[in-house]
């Protein structure tokens, strides 16, 4: 006759049984039940993560956050191997540092609802709000392959061309991933991207490519940090802080995308995280992990580039855009210098605009300037280059322009977006910065 | 949520206090003999309600033998009845640390912190009570029902659930049943043990409340010695629960009163209908079945499209009821009181406490039928342990 605690013993294995299922459902299915076997051998290794990557030469992924994710990738881990006091001790381990993280209690609520009955299904408390059960879901889902999909060191995100010296760090966020990767200016290595952390971030409850206001989306472009506002100032659903970017930027006002407000920033002090899709447009991070991002902020410097899906270059694919794009803006300074007109305009789309000009004004009144000029020096320093996510091939051009000439001198930051024209860069908007 | 407190079955103490009466019986002669017999005198006490003499006779009692367990653990139980849980929870607290091996203490430790919301702590007693004594059927049966209480708490922390007003529902039935002076208890491990492991084990004859979240689970009043009057009639206690709060485990809740064999039919005032008075024998007849364990009289209660637990097929639940009914050696003995009979029709629900005694374990639950009308029988077609 079985004792009683083998018969709950028993029960437990159902109910794990329940959840393992349940739970494996939620995990990113690759193609075969090897690889999955695999995937769940192999936590710490980094999978796939965008669809430009060579799966060719791996490294070990080294560099790891200091968010819950290591811990839920645990539990999950326990609870697969059906271990669930071990689970259950890990979840609780994990409350004591977050005591008002949502996902956990759901956990927590399981594994213990698993000791007394049963429990097929993530959130398997009757009654459960959907819509909340299937927020923590997603939200378990996305940290889960953030964790396991590091970038690798040989990637890197494809907007990052170039930044300028004084730019420390970059911000890439992935809305799709729920992701925000936080990459240094490695200027001691010819200005390489290195990965240094990333971190879960909320983001617009409709998703991205932000349109018009109050479409609760988030923004799609490349932006940058243009203030600090401080905790003292801000409502409690802001959190530690929060850091507003500048959207719409020019080239988002000649798209005709409106709105205003886009900030990073922190989360209420009711909750440790938000689910993935839940802000009006901001892109929320936790405040332990805000905090950590804040260190490396650089008001009215820091591009913060968001994109639907990160793209991902190997270096030397980074390196050989870097390169053409170089070329492309020396040459551009070269025909300015040439005083050329013609060559100079070669460099300008047809559809150029600028905030007050049309490309003929433009035109016109640059073929009046140079025939009273006897020469040009133009140096372009400071240099920044980043793509914009989206389909369209479009690049962001920042410098400080130092122009001299026979009869003028002047100095400015400029900006200039740049735009593939069949097979050709051409600058479609430029202006002051 | 519901809860057992247990009270301390004497036999486990019988040797203490055998040791304990011997040692006095040297020291102080003759005092002994008058002290070993306040013990019941108190239990009466309380029994009836009067709890400052009960106080007053234990308080007596442990003036000469302050360490005395049994004494400790009225005396825990009067201020408990008095609703003094700071002190209850004090004494029991003490007792266990004096008398670590004893699961009860551990056990009423946990009631307390369980009507203090203090879940957590309630779940640590009720831990140290099976880490104790491993086989402890109560302690389980309340620890389920902490689980599912702290599985609660994280769902509304987890979803932002307002249960707010779930402070005043939640109220534990505690059980004041005292011991018996007769009989013997599972006082050891070993034996007692061993027998009250197999009813304990069933995953009870109780379909598992699949989706129904709102009734209450009532406490299952346990009087771990068989031979107990056991006269509780154990506050059920309604408690409109929060909707949120999971169902109750799928624990067996074998029930002890053996004594009270009389299946109170008390039910059916004279004015009751004729459908009353029928599934009011049927279910004697079931209970009666079950007893003699005549399996062919246990399952003809049973409705064809019975809707057996954990949705097994008919056959295999067919092969667990006869293990365990007709497989287990020594009597069985399961009566019924309190019934509660609702007729729609040709359906109806019975509400009672299903008493249940084997060798080494006995236990009182309350249990739904819902029966249908068969011809001229009614038939068990779901059956709940709650």
């Amino acid at each position: 006759m079985p004792s009683r605690k083998r018969v709950i013993a028993a029960a437990l294995a159902v109910c794990l049984i329940g959840v393992g299922l349940a739970y494996r459902l939620q995990k990113p299915a690759p193609a075969s039940p090897e690889a999955r076997a695999a995937l769940l051998q192999e936590l710490p290794t980094a999978p796939v993560l965008g669809p430009v990557i060579d799966t060719s030469n791996r490294l070990p992924v080294t560099v790891s956050d200091s968010g819950p994710e290591g811990m839920l990738a645990s539990i999950f881990n326990e609870i697969e191997a059906n271990r669930l006091n071990n689970a259950l001790d890990l979840t609780e381990a994990l409350l004591r540092q977050h005591p008002n993280y949502r996902l956990a209690n759901l956990i927590k609520g399981d594994l213990l609802l698993a000791r007394t009955q049963p429990i097929r299904t993530f959130g398997a408390l009757s009654d459960a709000p959907v819509d909340k059960v299937a927020d923590l879901r997603a939200e378990a889902i996305v940290r889960l392959k953030g964790y396991r999909e590091k970038p690798e060191s040989n990637f890197v995100p494809r907007y990052l061309l170039q930044m300028q010296p004084d730019q420390r760090y970059a911000i890439v966020v992935d809305t799709k991933r729920s992701r925000l990767y936080l990459y240094e200016n490695d200027v001691s290595n010819g200005g390489r991207p290195r990965f240094v952390a990333d971190y879960y971030i909320t983001h617009g409850k409709l998703g991205a490519d932000k349109l018009i206001e109050g479409d609760k989306k988030t923004p799609v472009g490349v932006y940058h940090v243009t203030a600090n506002l401080p905790r003292q100032k801000l409502a409690d659903l802001y959190g530690s802080g929060a850091y507003p970017i500048n959207y719409p930027n020019e080239w988002d006002k000649q798209q005709g995308r409106k709105g205003s407000g886009i900030w990073l920033h922190g989360t209420p002090s009711d909750t440790f995280a938000r689910p993935p899709r839940a802000s009006d447009g901001c892109v929320v991070l936790t405040n332990q992990d805000l905090d950590a991002v804040a260190k490396n902020l650089q008001v009215g410097l820091t591009p913060v580039i968001i994109s639907p899906s990160v793209e991902w270059l190997s270096l030397d694919d980074w390196a050989k855009e870097r390169d053409e794009l170089n070329k492309t803006i020396e040459s551009w300074r070269n025909d300015w210098e040439s005083r050329d007109t013609d060559r100079y305009l070669r460099h300008y789309s047809k559809r150029f605009k600028s905030a007050d000009q049309s490309y003929e004004q433009f035109a016109a009144q640059k073929r009046q300037v140079n025939a009273s000029k006897e020469w040009i020096k133009l140096k372009v320093n400071n240099l920044s280059v980043f793509r914009n996510p989206g389909k369209e091939e479009v690049i962001v051009v920042t410098f400080d322009q130092d122009y001299r000439s026979n009869n003028l001198e002047n100095q400015m930051k400029k900006r200039q977006y740049w735009q593939r024209e069949d097979g050709k860069w051409k600058i479609i908007y430029e202006g002051s910065a | 949520m519901a809860m057992t407190s247990q009270s301390l079955s004497k036999p486990r103490f019988q040797q203490l206090k055998t040791l304990r009466a011997l040692a006095l019986g040297l020291a102080i002669g003759f005092a002994a003999p008058a002290f070993a017999d306040n013990l019941p005198e108190v239990q009466r006490l309380i029994k009836q309600g009067q709890y400052p003499q009960a106080m007053e006779k234990v308080d007596a009692y442990l003036s000469s033998r302050p360490k005395d367990a049994q004494g400790r653990f009225l005396k825990g139980l009067i201020y408990t009845e008095m609703n003094k849980p700071a002190d209850a929870i004090a004494v029991f607290t003490k007792l266990s640390e004096d008398y670590p091996e004893l699961p009860e203490p551990y056990n009423n430790l946990a009631v307390l912190y369980a009507q203090q919301k203090q879940y957590d702590k309630a779940r640590t007693a009720l831990e140290m009570a099976i880490r104790t004594h491993p086989s402890y059927a109560i302690a389980y049966e309340n620890l389920g029902d902490v689980y599912a209480k702290l599985a609660s708490q994280a769902y509304d922390k987890a979803l932002q659930l307002d249960n707010s007003n779930a402070a005043t529902q939640n109220k534990l039935a505690l059980i004041r049943d005292l011991i018996s002076t007769s009989g013997k208890g599972n006082v050891k491990p070993q034996a007692p043990v061993a027998a009250a492991a197999q009813p304990a084990a069933k995953p009870a004859p109780v379909a598992p409340a699949p989706t129904a979240p709102a009734t209450a689970p009532s406490a299952s009043v346990v009087t771990a010695t068989p031979g107990a009057a056991s006269t509780a009639a154990p506050a059920k206690v309604a408690e409109a629960k929060p909707a949120a709060t999971p169902t109750p485990p799928p624990v067996a809740a074998p029930a002890p009163a053996p004594a009270p064999v009389a299946a109170a039919p008390a039910p059916a005032p004279a004015k009751a209908n004729a459908a009353d008075d029928d599934i009011a024998k049927a279910v004697n007849a079931w209970a009666s079945a079950w007893s003699r364990k005549d399996m062919r009289a246990y399952f003809a209660a049973y409705s064809g499209d019975f809707n057996t637990p954990k949705g097994m097929s008919r056959k295999a639940w067919e092969a667990e009821r006869e293990d365990r009914i007709a497989g287990k050696s020594g009597k069985i003995s399961v009566s019924v009181s309190d019934p509660q009979i609702s007729v729609n029709g040709d359906r109806a629900t019975v509400k009672f406490r299903q008493h249940y005694s084997a060798p080494g374990l006995s236990s009182s639950a309350s249990k739904t039928l819902v029966m249908v009308r068969s011809g001229s029988k009614w038939l068990i077609k779901e059956e709940n342990a709650r």
